[in-house]
Protein backbone atom coordinates (compact mmCIF):
# COMPACT_ATOMS: atom_id res chain seq x y z
CA UNK A 1 0.00 0.00 0.00
CA UNK A 2 1.64 3.17 -0.97
CA UNK A 3 1.93 6.04 1.83
CA UNK A 4 -0.79 8.08 0.41
CA UNK A 5 -3.00 5.71 0.51
CA UNK A 6 -2.30 4.12 3.45
CA UNK A 7 -3.14 7.92 5.09
CA UNK A 8 -6.32 8.63 2.97
CA UNK A 9 -7.22 5.16 4.62
CA UNK A 10 -6.00 5.67 8.20
CA UNK A 11 -7.62 8.78 8.50
CA UNK A 12 -11.34 7.19 6.92
CA UNK A 13 -10.94 4.87 10.10
CA UNK A 14 -9.95 7.01 12.43
CA UNK A 15 -12.60 9.42 11.59
CA UNK A 16 -15.46 6.73 11.64
CA UNK A 17 -14.15 5.47 14.78
CA UNK A 18 -13.82 8.99 16.73
CA UNK A 19 -16.92 10.00 15.63
CA UNK A 20 -19.28 6.85 15.10
CA UNK A 21 -17.94 4.64 17.17
CA UNK A 22 -16.73 6.67 20.01
CA UNK A 23 -18.48 10.36 20.66
CA UNK A 24 -21.93 9.47 19.07
CA UNK A 25 -22.37 6.97 21.71
CA UNK A 26 -20.73 8.73 24.38
CA UNK A 27 -23.12 11.87 23.32
CA UNK A 28 -26.19 9.64 23.76
CA UNK A 29 -25.27 8.22 26.98
CA UNK A 30 -24.48 11.52 28.12
CA UNK A 31 -27.98 12.46 28.49
CA UNK A 32 -28.46 8.73 30.19
CA UNK A 33 -25.58 10.07 32.80
CA UNK A 34 -27.29 13.08 32.90
CA UNK A 35 -30.53 11.61 34.31
CA UNK A 36 -29.39 9.24 36.18
CA UNK A 37 -26.38 11.51 38.47
CA UNK A 38 -29.56 13.98 38.75
CA UNK A 39 -32.01 11.59 40.02
CA UNK A 40 -28.97 10.10 42.51
CA UNK A 41 -28.00 14.55 43.32
CA UNK A 42 -32.27 14.95 43.91
CA UNK A 43 -32.67 11.52 45.37
CA UNK A 44 -34.65 10.06 42.81
CA UNK A 45 -34.16 6.73 41.10
CA UNK A 46 -33.68 7.95 37.20
CA UNK A 47 -34.90 6.61 34.42
CA UNK A 48 -34.51 2.54 35.24
CA UNK A 49 -37.46 0.60 33.02
CA UNK A 50 -35.52 -0.09 29.75
CA UNK A 51 -32.86 -2.79 30.05
CA UNK A 52 -30.58 -3.36 33.30
CA UNK A 53 -30.41 -0.27 35.23
CA UNK A 54 -32.22 1.71 32.44
CA UNK A 55 -28.99 0.97 30.19
CA UNK A 56 -31.18 0.94 27.14
CA UNK A 57 -32.91 4.26 27.77
CA UNK A 58 -31.16 6.27 24.91
CA UNK A 59 -31.83 3.70 22.28
CA UNK A 60 -35.56 3.95 23.32
CA UNK A 61 -35.30 7.79 23.14
CA UNK A 62 -33.44 7.25 19.69
CA UNK A 63 -36.53 5.48 18.78
CA UNK A 64 -39.19 7.90 19.71
CA UNK A 65 -37.15 11.03 18.43
CA UNK A 66 -37.17 9.04 15.28
CA UNK A 67 -40.53 7.62 14.45
CA UNK A 68 -42.45 10.81 15.81
CA UNK A 69 -43.79 13.08 13.29
CA UNK A 70 -41.78 15.50 11.80
CA UNK A 71 -44.05 18.45 12.29
CA UNK A 72 -42.81 22.00 10.42
CA UNK A 73 -44.95 24.68 11.79
CA UNK A 74 -46.96 26.46 9.38
CA UNK A 75 -45.42 29.65 10.40
CA UNK A 76 -41.95 29.28 10.04
CA UNK A 77 -38.65 30.02 8.20
CA UNK A 78 -38.71 26.89 5.94
CA UNK A 79 -34.79 26.56 4.38
CA UNK A 80 -33.35 27.89 7.47
CA UNK A 81 -35.71 26.44 9.71
CA UNK A 82 -34.70 22.70 8.49
CA UNK A 83 -30.53 24.18 7.88
CA UNK A 84 -30.48 25.07 12.12
CA UNK A 85 -30.25 21.99 13.42
CA UNK A 86 -27.66 20.85 11.03
CA UNK A 87 -25.22 23.77 11.36
CA UNK A 88 -26.16 22.95 15.37
CA UNK A 89 -24.12 19.37 15.57
CA UNK A 90 -21.84 19.77 12.86
CA UNK A 91 -19.46 22.29 14.22
CA UNK A 92 -19.33 20.76 17.37
CA UNK A 93 -18.21 17.36 16.20
CA UNK A 94 -16.11 18.59 13.52
CA UNK A 95 -13.84 20.64 16.52
CA UNK A 96 -12.42 17.26 17.60
CA UNK A 97 -10.45 17.23 14.31
CA UNK A 98 -7.54 18.53 15.51
CA UNK A 99 -7.72 17.22 19.14
CA UNK A 100 -5.06 14.39 19.80
CA UNK A 101 -7.18 11.40 21.42
CA UNK A 102 -4.35 9.07 21.81
CA UNK A 103 -0.47 8.43 21.37
CA UNK A 104 -0.15 5.85 18.71
CA UNK A 105 -1.48 3.18 17.59
CA UNK A 106 0.43 0.78 15.30
CA UNK A 107 2.77 3.52 14.55
CA UNK A 108 -0.42 5.71 13.26
CA UNK A 109 -0.73 8.95 15.42
CA UNK A 110 -3.70 9.21 17.19
CA UNK A 111 -5.13 12.97 16.14
CA UNK A 112 -7.32 13.14 12.80
CA UNK A 113 -5.43 16.29 11.41
CA UNK A 114 -2.00 17.54 12.76
CA UNK A 115 -2.50 20.82 11.66
CA UNK A 116 -0.19 24.07 13.03
CA UNK A 117 -3.03 26.24 13.95
CA UNK A 118 -4.16 23.44 16.44
CA UNK A 119 -6.12 25.58 18.89
CA UNK A 120 -7.50 28.65 16.56
CA UNK A 121 -8.93 25.49 14.50
CA UNK A 122 -10.68 24.88 17.76
CA UNK A 123 -11.75 28.11 18.17
CA UNK A 124 -12.54 29.06 14.60
CA UNK A 125 -14.82 25.96 14.16
CA UNK A 126 -16.85 26.48 17.56
CA UNK A 127 -17.44 29.78 17.03
CA UNK A 128 -19.40 28.89 14.03
CA UNK A 129 -21.37 27.17 16.27
CA UNK A 130 -23.39 30.02 17.20
CA UNK A 131 -25.13 30.11 13.84
CA UNK A 132 -27.16 26.82 14.64
CA UNK A 133 -28.60 28.58 17.48
CA UNK A 134 -29.44 31.90 15.97
CA UNK A 135 -30.86 30.73 12.61
CA UNK A 136 -33.07 28.77 15.04
CA UNK A 137 -34.11 31.48 16.78
CA UNK A 138 -34.82 33.34 13.99
CA UNK A 139 -35.89 30.89 11.54
CA UNK A 140 -38.91 29.82 13.67
CA UNK A 141 -40.40 33.65 13.72
CA UNK A 142 -42.03 33.30 16.83
CA UNK A 143 -40.68 35.57 20.22
CA UNK A 144 -39.61 33.25 22.66
CA UNK A 145 -36.82 31.22 20.43
CA UNK A 146 -35.85 34.68 18.63
CA UNK A 147 -35.05 36.08 22.40
CA UNK A 148 -33.26 32.82 23.07
CA UNK A 149 -31.26 33.06 19.83
CA UNK A 150 -30.27 36.76 20.18
CA UNK A 151 -29.22 36.07 23.97
CA UNK A 152 -27.30 33.37 22.37
CA UNK A 153 -25.08 35.19 20.62
CA UNK A 154 -24.55 37.86 22.71
CA UNK A 155 -23.47 35.30 25.28
CA UNK A 156 -20.95 33.68 22.94
CA UNK A 157 -19.41 36.77 21.77
CA UNK A 158 -18.92 37.65 25.23
CA UNK A 159 -17.27 34.46 26.62
CA UNK A 160 -15.12 33.32 23.45
CA UNK A 161 -13.33 36.93 24.43
CA UNK A 162 -12.32 35.14 27.60
CA UNK A 163 -11.90 31.86 26.16
CA UNK A 164 -9.57 32.89 23.51
CA UNK A 165 -7.59 35.17 26.06
CA UNK A 166 -7.49 32.26 28.97
CA UNK A 167 -5.60 30.36 26.67
CA UNK A 168 -2.68 32.59 25.38
CA UNK A 169 -0.47 31.81 28.73
CA UNK A 170 -0.18 28.20 27.85
CA UNK A 171 1.14 29.35 24.09
CA UNK A 172 3.11 31.97 25.90
CA UNK A 173 4.87 29.45 27.72
CA UNK A 174 5.03 26.59 25.17
CA UNK A 175 5.49 28.35 21.59
CA UNK A 176 3.36 26.41 19.81
CA UNK A 177 -0.28 25.99 19.09
CA UNK A 178 0.40 22.79 17.45
CA UNK A 179 -2.25 20.58 19.76
CA UNK A 180 -0.05 17.28 19.57
CA UNK A 181 3.19 19.85 20.83
CA UNK A 182 0.97 20.55 23.75
CA UNK A 183 0.35 17.36 25.10
CA UNK A 184 4.42 16.60 24.48
CA UNK A 185 5.42 19.51 26.49
CA UNK A 186 2.80 18.50 29.08
CA UNK A 187 4.47 14.82 28.93
CA UNK A 188 7.73 16.35 29.44
CA UNK A 189 7.23 19.27 31.85
CA UNK A 190 4.03 18.09 33.52
CA UNK A 191 0.62 18.72 33.17
CA UNK A 192 -0.54 22.53 32.63
CA UNK A 193 -2.36 22.56 36.30
CA UNK A 194 0.76 21.18 37.96
CA UNK A 195 3.64 23.37 35.95
CA UNK A 196 6.09 22.69 38.47
CA UNK A 197 5.76 18.72 38.17
CA UNK A 198 8.92 18.48 35.54
CA UNK A 199 10.87 21.28 37.59
CA UNK A 200 10.41 20.74 41.58
CA UNK A 201 13.29 22.87 42.53
CA UNK A 202 12.21 25.77 40.56
CA UNK A 203 10.40 28.45 42.44
CA UNK A 204 9.46 30.28 39.78
CA UNK A 205 7.63 26.73 38.23
CA UNK A 206 5.94 26.68 41.45
CA UNK A 207 4.56 30.90 40.84
CA UNK A 208 3.54 29.81 37.31
CA UNK A 209 1.06 27.16 38.98
CA UNK A 210 -0.79 30.28 40.13
CA UNK A 211 -1.65 32.21 36.56
CA UNK A 212 -2.28 28.53 35.25
CA UNK A 213 -5.04 27.30 37.88
CA UNK A 214 -6.54 30.93 36.93
CA UNK A 215 -6.91 30.27 33.26
CA UNK A 216 -7.84 26.64 33.84
CA UNK A 217 -10.55 28.01 36.27
CA UNK A 218 -11.75 31.06 33.32
CA UNK A 219 -11.85 28.42 30.14
CA UNK A 220 -13.52 25.83 32.18
CA UNK A 221 -16.23 28.56 33.27
CA UNK A 222 -16.05 30.12 29.52
CA UNK A 223 -16.73 26.75 28.74
CA UNK A 224 -19.72 26.18 30.45
CA UNK A 225 -20.84 29.80 29.14
CA UNK A 226 -20.23 28.90 25.33
CA UNK A 227 -21.77 25.19 25.74
CA UNK A 228 -25.11 26.98 26.89
CA UNK A 229 -25.03 24.49 30.30
CA UNK A 230 -26.45 25.66 33.39
CA UNK A 231 -25.60 28.55 35.12
CA UNK A 232 -25.26 29.79 31.83
CA UNK A 233 -28.38 28.44 30.27
CA UNK A 234 -29.88 31.70 29.44
CA UNK A 235 -30.67 30.90 25.89
CA UNK A 236 -32.58 28.24 26.78
CA UNK A 237 -34.36 29.28 30.24
CA UNK A 238 -37.26 27.74 30.59
CA UNK A 239 -39.02 29.65 33.53
CA UNK A 240 -38.40 32.58 30.93
CA UNK A 241 -38.86 31.69 27.28
CA UNK A 242 -40.47 28.29 27.34
CA UNK A 243 -37.82 25.94 25.46
CA UNK A 244 -35.69 29.19 24.10
CA UNK A 245 -34.27 28.51 20.86
CA UNK A 246 -35.80 25.14 20.06
CA UNK A 247 -39.38 25.98 21.63
CA UNK A 248 -40.67 25.11 17.91
CA UNK A 249 -38.70 22.12 17.11
CA UNK A 250 -40.43 18.62 17.39
CA UNK A 251 -38.93 15.26 17.13
CA UNK A 252 -35.50 14.42 15.44
CA UNK A 253 -34.42 18.15 14.31
CA UNK A 254 -35.04 19.11 18.34
CA UNK A 255 -32.72 15.76 18.95
CA UNK A 256 -30.16 17.59 16.88
CA UNK A 257 -30.34 20.74 18.77
CA UNK A 258 -30.20 18.39 22.18
CA UNK A 259 -27.34 15.99 20.88
CA UNK A 260 -25.57 19.29 19.60
CA UNK A 261 -25.34 20.72 23.55
CA UNK A 262 -23.83 17.76 24.22
CA UNK A 263 -21.49 17.08 21.59
CA UNK A 264 -20.28 20.06 22.43
CA UNK A 265 -20.15 19.93 25.73
CA UNK A 266 -17.64 16.44 24.91
CA UNK A 267 -15.72 18.39 22.40
CA UNK A 268 -15.34 21.08 25.42
CA UNK A 269 -14.29 18.80 27.62
CA UNK A 270 -11.36 17.49 24.87
CA UNK A 271 -9.90 20.43 24.78
CA UNK A 272 -9.75 21.08 28.44
CA UNK A 273 -7.93 17.64 28.67
CA UNK A 274 -5.62 18.42 25.90
CA UNK A 275 -4.86 21.96 26.94
CA UNK A 276 -4.75 21.74 30.95
CA UNK A 277 -4.80 17.80 32.15
CA UNK A 278 -2.62 16.41 30.28
CA UNK A 279 -4.15 15.33 26.79
CA UNK A 280 -3.88 11.17 27.06
CA UNK A 281 -0.61 11.24 29.17
CA UNK A 282 -1.01 9.52 32.52
CA UNK A 283 2.04 9.32 35.22
CA UNK A 284 3.62 5.98 34.43
CA UNK A 285 2.08 4.80 31.35
CA UNK A 286 4.03 4.72 28.22
CA UNK A 287 3.08 5.91 24.46
CA UNK A 288 1.35 3.46 21.96
CA UNK A 289 5.64 3.30 20.87
CA UNK A 290 6.23 0.96 23.56
CA UNK A 291 3.53 -1.81 22.19
CA UNK A 292 -0.59 -1.26 20.88
CA UNK A 293 -1.56 -2.38 24.37
CA UNK A 294 -0.06 1.10 25.57
CA UNK A 295 -1.63 2.64 23.22
CA UNK A 296 -5.03 1.73 23.38
CA UNK A 297 -4.26 2.23 27.02
CA UNK A 298 -3.50 5.87 26.12
CA UNK A 299 -7.01 6.42 24.17
CA UNK A 300 -8.82 5.04 27.20
CA UNK A 301 -6.91 7.76 29.96
CA UNK A 302 -7.89 10.42 27.49
CA UNK A 303 -11.45 9.47 27.25
CA UNK A 304 -11.66 8.73 31.35
CA UNK A 305 -10.73 12.42 31.45
CA UNK A 306 -13.47 13.32 29.64
CA UNK A 307 -15.96 11.29 31.33
CA UNK A 308 -14.78 12.64 34.81
CA UNK A 309 -15.28 16.64 33.34
CA UNK A 310 -18.80 15.88 31.96
CA UNK A 311 -19.33 14.13 35.49
CA UNK A 312 -18.48 18.00 37.00
CA UNK A 313 -20.75 19.28 33.60
CA UNK A 314 -23.70 17.67 35.20
CA UNK A 315 -22.76 18.07 38.93
CA UNK A 316 -22.62 21.94 38.56
CA UNK A 317 -25.87 21.86 36.41
CA UNK A 318 -27.72 20.62 39.38
CA UNK A 319 -25.91 22.43 42.16
CA UNK A 320 -25.89 25.47 40.95
CA UNK A 321 -28.87 28.00 40.37
CA UNK A 322 -28.91 30.34 36.84
CA UNK A 323 -27.63 33.47 36.72
CA UNK A 324 -29.10 36.68 35.84
CA UNK A 325 -28.82 37.91 32.13
CA UNK A 326 -26.91 40.69 33.15
CA UNK A 327 -25.27 39.03 35.85
CA UNK A 328 -24.23 37.03 33.26
CA UNK A 329 -22.83 39.77 30.86
CA UNK A 330 -20.99 41.52 33.62
CA UNK A 331 -19.16 38.37 34.72
CA UNK A 332 -18.07 37.62 31.42
CA UNK A 333 -17.10 41.58 30.53
CA UNK A 334 -16.00 43.11 33.82
CA UNK A 335 -14.75 40.07 35.56
CA UNK A 336 -13.28 37.47 33.24
CA UNK A 337 -12.07 39.40 30.33
CA UNK A 338 -10.01 41.72 32.70
CA UNK A 339 -8.92 38.69 34.95
CA UNK A 340 -7.55 36.51 31.76
CA UNK A 341 -5.96 39.76 30.53
CA UNK A 342 -4.06 40.43 33.32
CA UNK A 343 -2.81 36.70 34.04
CA UNK A 344 -1.54 36.65 30.32
CA UNK A 345 0.77 39.72 31.63
CA UNK A 346 1.90 37.83 35.15
CA UNK A 347 2.66 34.43 33.19
CA UNK A 348 4.43 37.32 30.72
CA UNK A 349 6.31 38.90 33.56
CA UNK A 350 7.21 34.87 35.11
CA UNK A 351 8.28 33.84 31.46
CA UNK A 352 10.94 37.58 31.12
CA UNK A 353 12.90 35.96 34.27
CA UNK A 354 12.50 32.17 33.46
CA UNK A 355 12.85 31.28 30.36
CA UNK A 356 15.32 28.59 30.16
CA UNK A 357 13.92 25.28 31.67
CA UNK A 358 10.51 25.94 30.10
CA UNK A 359 9.96 26.76 26.95
CA UNK A 360 12.31 23.84 25.87
CA UNK A 361 10.18 22.98 22.28
CA UNK A 362 9.06 25.63 20.33
CA UNK A 363 11.58 28.28 20.94
CA UNK A 364 14.85 26.45 20.90
CA UNK A 365 14.40 24.67 17.59
CA UNK A 366 13.08 27.73 15.31
CA UNK A 367 16.18 29.93 16.32
CA UNK A 368 18.16 29.27 13.16
CA UNK A 369 15.21 29.12 10.63
CA UNK A 370 14.67 32.93 10.14
CA UNK A 371 17.29 35.97 10.66
CA UNK A 372 14.94 38.15 12.60
CA UNK A 373 16.98 39.41 16.05
CA UNK A 374 15.12 40.25 19.27
CA UNK A 375 12.19 37.88 18.50
CA UNK A 376 12.10 36.46 21.66
CA UNK A 377 11.86 37.52 24.71
CA UNK A 378 14.48 40.21 25.90
CA UNK A 379 15.83 39.14 29.33
CA UNK A 380 15.89 36.06 28.77
CA UNK A 381 18.71 36.00 26.13
CA UNK A 382 20.60 38.02 28.14
CA UNK B 1 -3.09 21.74 -4.69
CA UNK B 2 -5.04 19.99 -6.71
CA UNK B 3 -6.25 22.27 -9.43
CA UNK B 4 -10.30 21.12 -9.05
CA UNK B 5 -10.16 22.38 -5.38
CA UNK B 6 -8.86 25.62 -6.78
CA UNK B 7 -11.95 25.97 -8.80
CA UNK B 8 -14.39 24.29 -6.65
CA UNK B 9 -14.08 26.93 -3.57
CA UNK B 10 -13.51 29.77 -6.29
CA UNK B 11 -17.09 28.30 -8.04
CA UNK B 12 -18.27 28.93 -4.33
CA UNK B 13 -17.27 32.21 -3.67
CA UNK B 14 -18.71 33.53 -6.69
CA UNK B 15 -22.07 31.65 -6.38
CA UNK B 16 -22.90 32.48 -2.99
CA UNK B 17 -20.79 36.34 -3.43
CA UNK B 18 -23.41 37.09 -6.04
CA UNK B 19 -26.29 35.98 -3.98
CA UNK B 20 -25.10 38.16 -1.33
CA UNK B 21 -26.50 41.26 -3.51
CA UNK B 22 -29.28 38.98 -5.40
CA UNK B 23 -31.01 37.97 -2.05
CA UNK B 24 -33.74 40.31 -1.36
CA UNK B 25 -33.74 39.42 2.18
CA UNK B 26 -30.87 40.60 4.31
CA UNK B 27 -30.35 37.53 6.27
CA UNK B 28 -29.97 35.16 3.37
CA UNK B 29 -27.47 37.81 2.13
CA UNK B 30 -25.44 37.75 5.04
CA UNK B 31 -25.40 33.78 5.51
CA UNK B 32 -24.09 33.60 1.69
CA UNK B 33 -21.29 36.21 2.52
CA UNK B 34 -20.70 33.90 5.31
CA UNK B 35 -20.08 30.74 2.59
CA UNK B 36 -18.27 33.33 0.70
CA UNK B 37 -15.72 33.50 3.83
CA UNK B 38 -15.51 30.17 4.49
CA UNK B 39 -15.00 29.94 0.53
CA UNK B 40 -12.15 32.32 0.66
CA UNK B 41 -10.18 30.80 3.82
CA UNK B 42 -10.10 27.40 1.85
CA UNK B 43 -8.95 28.90 -0.97
CA UNK B 44 -6.10 30.39 1.62
CA UNK B 45 -5.18 26.75 3.36
CA UNK B 46 -4.97 25.09 0.20
CA UNK B 47 -2.22 27.75 0.05
CA UNK B 48 -0.42 26.56 2.95
CA UNK B 49 -1.45 29.50 4.40
CA UNK B 50 -3.41 28.08 7.25
CA UNK B 51 -2.63 31.19 10.10
CA UNK B 52 -4.34 33.16 7.63
CA UNK B 53 -7.11 30.90 6.38
CA UNK B 54 -8.16 30.29 9.69
CA UNK B 55 -8.16 33.57 10.94
CA UNK B 56 -10.39 34.55 8.30
CA UNK B 57 -13.06 31.99 9.40
CA UNK B 58 -12.38 33.19 13.66
CA UNK B 59 -12.48 36.69 12.32
CA UNK B 60 -14.82 37.57 9.71
CA UNK B 61 -17.27 34.57 9.77
CA UNK B 62 -16.98 33.93 13.25
CA UNK B 63 -17.06 37.45 14.76
CA UNK B 64 -17.79 39.90 12.06
CA UNK B 65 -20.55 38.59 10.41
CA UNK B 66 -21.94 36.99 13.61
CA UNK B 67 -22.15 40.66 14.88
CA UNK B 68 -24.13 41.82 11.39
CA UNK B 69 -26.77 39.07 11.69
CA UNK B 70 -27.68 40.31 15.43
CA UNK B 71 -28.29 43.61 14.20
CA UNK B 72 -30.27 42.63 11.39
CA UNK B 73 -32.29 40.53 13.38
CA UNK B 74 -33.31 43.61 15.52
CA UNK B 75 -34.12 45.43 11.64
CA UNK B 76 -37.70 45.11 10.42
CA UNK B 77 -36.96 42.68 7.21
CA UNK B 78 -40.39 42.84 5.92
CA UNK B 79 -39.96 46.47 4.92
CA UNK B 80 -36.40 45.45 3.14
CA UNK B 81 -38.32 42.60 1.30
CA UNK B 82 -41.06 44.67 -0.53
CA UNK B 83 -38.55 47.05 -2.01
CA UNK B 84 -38.48 46.80 -5.39
CA UNK B 85 -35.23 47.16 -7.68
CA UNK B 86 -34.19 50.34 -8.39
CA UNK B 87 -33.37 50.00 -12.31
CA UNK B 88 -31.19 53.35 -12.42
CA UNK B 89 -28.98 52.46 -9.18
CA UNK B 90 -28.80 48.86 -11.09
CA UNK B 91 -27.59 49.98 -13.87
CA UNK B 92 -24.79 52.40 -12.27
CA UNK B 93 -23.82 49.70 -10.30
CA UNK B 94 -23.64 47.59 -13.24
CA UNK B 95 -21.42 50.13 -15.21
CA UNK B 96 -19.26 50.59 -12.12
CA UNK B 97 -18.59 46.85 -11.81
CA UNK B 98 -18.14 46.08 -15.63
CA UNK B 99 -16.08 49.01 -16.04
CA UNK B 100 -13.95 48.23 -13.34
CA UNK B 101 -13.49 44.16 -14.22
CA UNK B 102 -12.45 45.81 -17.69
CA UNK B 103 -9.74 48.13 -16.22
CA UNK B 104 -8.03 45.15 -14.19
CA UNK B 105 -8.15 43.13 -16.90
CA UNK B 106 -6.32 45.47 -19.39
CA UNK B 107 -3.75 45.49 -16.61
CA UNK B 108 -3.49 42.33 -16.02
CA UNK B 109 -2.89 41.45 -19.71
CA UNK B 110 -0.05 44.08 -19.99
CA UNK B 111 2.16 43.08 -16.76
CA UNK B 112 4.42 39.90 -17.73
CA UNK B 113 4.11 39.21 -13.96
CA UNK B 114 0.88 38.18 -14.31
CA UNK B 115 1.99 35.60 -17.10
CA UNK B 116 4.82 33.37 -14.68
CA UNK B 117 3.80 30.92 -12.41
CA UNK B 118 5.26 31.45 -9.24
CA UNK B 119 7.46 28.94 -6.96
CA UNK B 120 5.67 27.81 -3.82
CA UNK B 121 5.31 30.37 -1.25
CA UNK B 122 6.72 28.02 1.68
CA UNK B 123 7.41 24.60 2.68
CA UNK B 124 3.84 23.12 4.59
CA UNK B 125 6.16 22.65 7.56
CA UNK B 126 6.65 26.51 8.42
CA UNK B 127 5.25 27.19 11.40
CA UNK B 128 3.85 30.91 9.75
CA UNK B 129 1.73 31.84 13.35
CA UNK B 130 5.57 32.43 14.56
CA UNK B 131 6.78 33.97 11.24
CA UNK B 132 3.97 36.26 11.06
CA UNK B 133 4.44 37.51 14.80
CA UNK B 134 8.31 37.88 14.34
CA UNK B 135 7.42 40.35 11.86
CA UNK B 136 4.51 41.94 13.21
CA UNK B 137 6.11 42.92 16.77
CA UNK B 138 9.63 43.10 15.14
CA UNK B 139 9.73 44.54 11.93
CA UNK B 140 5.83 46.24 11.57
CA UNK B 141 6.61 47.33 15.67
CA UNK B 142 5.63 50.49 14.98
CA UNK B 143 2.61 50.80 12.70
CA UNK B 144 1.12 47.68 14.77
CA UNK B 145 1.48 49.90 17.81
CA UNK B 146 0.27 53.00 16.00
CA UNK B 147 -3.16 50.75 14.49
CA UNK B 148 -3.61 49.75 17.72
CA UNK B 149 -4.06 53.09 19.30
CA UNK B 150 -6.23 53.92 16.25
CA UNK B 151 -8.70 51.19 16.75
CA UNK B 152 -8.39 52.34 20.32
CA UNK B 153 -9.22 55.68 19.53
CA UNK B 154 -12.16 54.32 17.60
CA UNK B 155 -13.35 52.24 20.45
CA UNK B 156 -13.73 55.33 22.96
CA UNK B 157 -15.48 57.27 20.33
CA UNK B 158 -17.89 54.77 19.94
CA UNK B 159 -18.48 55.06 23.69
CA UNK B 160 -18.65 58.26 23.74
CA UNK B 161 -21.02 58.86 20.76
CA UNK B 162 -23.47 56.10 22.03
CA UNK B 163 -23.63 57.65 26.11
CA UNK B 164 -24.34 61.13 24.09
CA UNK B 165 -27.66 59.84 23.05
CA UNK B 166 -28.79 58.07 26.52
CA UNK B 167 -28.33 61.54 27.99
Amino acid sequence: MNPTTFFIFTTLLKIVGIVFVVILPMVSYAVYAERKVSALIQDRLGPNRVGPAGLFQPIADAMKFLLKEDFTPAHVNKFYYWLAPCLAMVPAITTIAVVPFGSTLFGVPMVIADINVGVLFVFAIASLGVYGIVIGGWASNSKYPFLGGVRSTSQMISYELSLGLAVIPIFLLIGNLRLTEVVQYQIDHGWMIVPFAGDWRNPLAWLLAIPMWISFAVFAIAVFAETNRLPFDLPEAETELVGGYHTEYSSMKFALFFLGEYAAMITGSAIIVTLFLGGWHFPGIPDGSHGWIFGLINIFVFFAKIVVLLFIFIWVRFTLPRFRYDQLMRLGWVFFFEIALVNIFCVAAILAFHAPPFPKHGLQADESDHGIPGGKMGPAVA
Amino acid sequence: MPSFLFWLFAGVMLIFGALVIINRNPIASALSLVVCFLGLAALFMSLDAFFIGIIQVLVYAGAVMVLFLFIIMLLDLRAEERRTMNWVAFTGGFVVAVSLLVQILAVISRTQMAKQTFPPLASPQTDDVRNVGLLLFGHYNLPFQVIGVLILVATVGVIVLSKRQLR
